[in-house]
């Protein structure tokens, strides 16, 4: 009964996505911590770089942990996944625009 | 496969997509979180910023230890594919205590926070920054639950096809919140730290 | 010991208490039917413990009446109330009763009838049209459910104990915030909807991998039954704008109990980021609530046209354009709020655009029926009221998106006639043409022809008195949820006849009332004996009238759209195939338990009773993770079950 998973024919993670996945993200981590912490860029770089690592960062995890689009279910993943990740964008880039043009023509 | 091991398949397969689709959407909560947080990270009303209140290197910490309970995470479902219990549980139970450290971290810097006065209701900015953050720490505290329920479970009935799905889902959300963190550490903590 | 609740909590005022005891009535009556013809293990085993898609869309169509019928009686009190109070006379109704009563209205209508309608037609329908014998978190689904109806029953308890919010269906801060609000009633609007807004969410993951993954073999995406796109559509809608209510009410909820200041109008707060969010989620909403009305009309008109429905592929594309396009188009509820030309400009453009997959779909619609063999039964006469109907608010949708234009009539009976024409002509009328349609399938006898008709125009003449002299208030100034003007602005006449509107369509429920009693007592003669009463073309049709509880005994295949329409025509019999153990979930009662810790939940932390809040809590904590961890949730129908069951057919 224990062995009805490992025997059957599906999909398997391996040791390496787990190893690769874990110091890719440390050092991603370190990176933009010592970006800020040792000031070796200003402002919008700055700002623009470690938005970048994060964004590489989270990549690296979807890949290596979460296995995004390996899976038998992977079709339907990846396109739920990207319409929320366009609802995001909307919501959050769309918000901060019309708010940004609410507190100026509203004063606040 | 028996036809009844084929459906048990399918089970597993519709539980996984039907939990990923609601890891969607709980993206989508967390966003309207974080584009409240973009919008109010100025509003300090006189009290503390971001840049005087946080610390980048106690953010850190936190940061690695999550990131480390995400690996050890992905171990202990290596070795639930591989239906080795004790190796699983071994690794599920250093998850759960990098766990806890993470919840201890966060809770230490929030009652820090409070005692200073900069509570969640000192402004716009502190009262987004509790709510963001502390949303995440509800998760974690949930995932924290559902592993030491799955632990108990699978120690006393072993890893079947009908619990397998249960862990699954439970590395899927912590993983996931991991992920999220990610976005937490950049964009409030360090982006705070550099702008405040 | 308990927090804010008293004895003064219960309702004094008389209109109030006299409905609060109706309804209180009406349920102990239900009761003592339920002990008296000793159905109390009927009821149980039947009905609230089962995970059946067809049971549970019964009872969300039973919910949504009574919600319905809340809901008109009260527009028939504001309508009264408008009619009547000008100038010396201030009408029947107080000021702060008249807010809780178009709060009540708006907040019933859109979530509980609304969603109900949503969510009761993809129960009954989904499962049988794609060919699956079940959904696929059947336990997710009853949760979902029972959630709706604590919902509904927390709104109604505010009748009796305490008071609805005043603040309208969406309660703006800083008036909903504690400084201006700190009764009850926010509270219960808040906690009202979020515990709906759970469960709709649950429901729609359920739905949205149902039909992902369900479908029968063979059955493509391209060759799923429109309603099933529709469906599709307004699910991804949901999943994906449902969460953001849920956080923003939240945050509105910390602002009120934990003195927070996300929205306040001091402190750093934002009221406008409120209305920003809300709006977020409440665009998308109004899709969710329409989609599938249009799903609906689909099938009956290509069924009442004989037809194939025109341009498929096309009706696909405008679902999809309209889903896409339904999340850049909120600001369009609040231009006037002040962001300025730039940000009015792109999402006046965008709700424009939002127009033209919508009049494909109308237009296919229309020639659907061109060369058809159209068949005016009464789900047909719903569908030409809409096709006028829907088109009118359309239409002045359209108008009001011209940003200098909504200037104008922002927050005027204008906009309230305009979404009143969407809702009714779309939702409703999409809802009552899906209920006289599909009841021979669930009941197993057809609904009264001629009743039917009587109620179809006593609603369309009453929406068109009730709701065309509303645009003309607007543009004349009138503004929305007033309770009292002047003679000199000269409203009145037509403040009348849409009071004499709302009683013509009353007139109409009491038809469709009476068809339903006279179609029960009729019921023998009016027998569906074939499972397929109006020559249909989807699969649901192929099975019996009501069919067996695992809707079909073999899975069926399909190669091409309509493709029952296909099976009769070809009069092709399938090749007789081998029965199978069939996989079925068992009853649980844990869906109703864990909406009841809920509901204990949400009432205590209205009432601010926190140790009772604290047990709701952890009580649906604990009984989510016992059923969770149960392994013993499902069974296996044999196969000599099955062809008892067959045979008896």
């Amino acid at each position: 009964m224990d062995n009805d998973i490992s025997k059957q024919e599906r999909w398997q993670p391996s040791l390496k996505s787990y190893i690769v996945g874990f110091i890719l993200s440390i050092v991603l981590t370190l990176a933009a911590y010592f970006l800020v912490v040792e000031h070796m860029l200003t402002g919008l770089a700055l700002v623009a770089s470690i938005a970048f690592l994060a964004v590489l960062q989270i990549v690296v995890q979807l890949l290596f942990f979460l296995h995004l689009g390996k899976d038998e279910n992977a079709y339907w993943d990846l396109h739920v996944f990207f319409f929320m990740l366009s609802v995001v964008l909307v919501l959050v880039f769309g918000s901060i625009w019309i708010m940004y043009h609410l507190n100026y023509s509203m004063k606040i | 496969m028996t036809e009844h091991a084929e459906i048990q398949r399918e089970v597993h397969s519709k539980t996984v997509l039907g939990f990923w689709v609601y890891v969607m959407t709980d993206c989508v909560l967390f966003a309207t979180l974080f584009a409240t947080y973009a919008v109010l990270h100025g509003n300090t009303f006189g009290g503390p910023s971001a840049k005087e209140l946080f610390s980048a290197s106690f953010a850190l910490g936190e940061t690695l230890i999550l990131l480390t309970s995400s690996f050890t995470c992905g171990l202990a479902m290596l070795a639930a594919y591989r239906a080795k219990k004790e190796q699983m549980l071994a690794w599920f139970g250093i998850t759960f205590l990098l766990g806890c450290a993470f919840l201890g971290m966060e809770l230490h810097e929030f009652s820090d926070f409070v005692k200073e006065g900069n509570s969640w209701q000192r402004s716009g900015f502190l009262s987004s920054f509790f709510t963001l953050v502390g949303t995440h720490g509800v998760h974690i505290t949930c995932g924290l639950i559902w592993m030491a329920v799955m632990m108990i479970q699978v120690g006393i009935r072993g890893i079947k096809p009908v619990n397998f799905k249960r862990l699954a889902c439970l590395s899927l959300f912590w993983h996931f919140l991991d992920v999220v963190w990610i976005l937490i550490f950049t964009i409030v903590y360090l982006m705070g730290v550099v702008n405040g | 010991m308990f927090g804010k609740l008293g004895l003064d909590s219960f309702t004094r005022n008389p209109i109030e208490f006299g409905a609060g005891i109706s309804m209180v009535m009406a349920a102990l009556a239900a009761i003592s039917f339920l002990f008296y013809f000793k159905r109390w293990k009927w009821l149980g085993k039947e009905w609230l413990t089962s995970l059946d898609p067809k049971k549970i869309g019964v009872m969300y169509v039973v919910v949504t009446a009574i919600m319905l019928f809340k809901g008109l009686i009260d527009a028939v009190m504001m309508r009264a109330q408008q009619a009547v109070s000008v100038g010396d006379s201030y009408g029947y109704l107080a000021s702060d009763h008249f807010q809780q009563i178009f709060s009540a209205h708006g907040a019933t209508m859109i979530f509980f009838v609304g969603m109900g309608v949503v969510f009761g037609m993809m129960n009954l329908i989904i499962p049988l049209q794609i060919g699956a014998r079940d959904v696929a978190f059947p336990f997710l689904n009853s949760l979902g459910f029972w959630l709706f109806a604590v919902g509904a029953l927390l709104l109604n308890i505010s009748l009796i104990i305490g008071e609805f919010s005043g603040a309208g269906w969406l309660g703006y801060p800083p008036l909903t915030s504690m400084e201006y609000n700190p009764g009850v009633g926010v509270d219960y609007w808040i906690w009202t909807l979020q515990v709906a807004g759970v469960g709709s969410l649950i429901s729609g993951i359920n739905f949205l991998v149902t039909i992902l993954k369900m479908r029968c073999p063979g059955m493509t995406l391209m060759k799923m039954p429109i309603f099933v796109w529709s469906c599709l559509c307004c699910l991804i809608l949901i999943i994906f704008a449902f969460p953001i209510l849920t956080a923003t009410l939240a945050m509105l909820s910390l602002d009120r109990f934990l003195g927070m200041h996300f929205f306040s109008a001091s402190f750093g707060g934002n009221p406008m980021m409120f209305v920003n969010l809300i709006w977020a989620w409440g665009h998308p909403e109004v899709y969710i609530l329409i989609f599938p009305a249009f799903g609906i009309f689909s099938e009956i008109v290509a069924t009442f046209s004989r037809k194939y429905l025109f341009g498929y592929v096309s009706m696909v594309w405008a679902l999809a354009a309209i889903t896409a396009l339904s999340f850049i188009v909120w600001l369009h509820h609040f231009f006037t709020m002040g962001s300025g030309a730039s940000v009015n400009a792109f999402f006046g453009i965008m709700t424009m655009l939002i127009a033209v997959p919508t009049g494909v779909k109308m237009f296919n619609w229309i020639f659907t029926m061109v060369r058809g063999k159209v068949y005016l039964a009464t789900p047909m006469l719903w569908f030409l009221g809409f096709a006028s109907n829907f088109t009118i608010g359309g239409m002045t949708g359209v108008l009001m998106s011209v940003p200098a234009v909504d200037f104008q009539v922002h927050n005027s009976l204008f906009l309230i006639a305009h979404f009143h024409s969407v809702i009714i002509g779309g939702v409703l009328f999409g809802f009552f043409a899906g209920f006289t349609y599909w009841f021979p399938k669930f009941f197993g006898f057809k609904l009264n022809e001629k009743l039917g008709r009587y109620a179809f125009w006593y609603w369309m003449i009453g929406f068109l008195a009730a709701f065309m002299p509303l645009y003309v208030l607007g543009l004349m100034g009138a503004t929305r949820r007033l309770d009292h003007y002047d003679h000199a602005s000269g409203w009145q006449p037509l403040y009348v006849l849409a009071a004499v509107g709302v009683l013509l369509i009353m007139i109409g429920v009491a038809f469709q009332v009476l068809q339903i009693i006279i179609s029960i007592r009729d019921r023998k003669k009016n027998l569906d004996t074939t499972g397929d009463p109006w020559d249909g073309r989807t699969l649901e049709w192929s099975t019996t009238s009501p069919p067996p509880f695992y809707n079909f005994a073999i899975t069926p295949e399909v190669n091409e759209r309509d493709p029952f329409w296909i099976k009769k025509q070809s009069g092709r019999e399938q090749a007789k195939k081998e029965y199978k153990d069939i996989h079925m979930p068992k009853n649980t009662p844990m869906g109703l338990f864990i909406a009841g810790c809920a509901l204990i939940f949400s009432f205590s932390m209205i009432w601010q009773i926190f140790w009772l809040a604290g047990v709701g809590a952890l009580g649906a904590l604990v009984l989510l993770i016992i059923h969770l961890s149960d392994d013993d949730t499902d069974y296996y129908v044999t196969v000599s079950e099955i062809e008892q069951i067959e045979n008896r057919i």
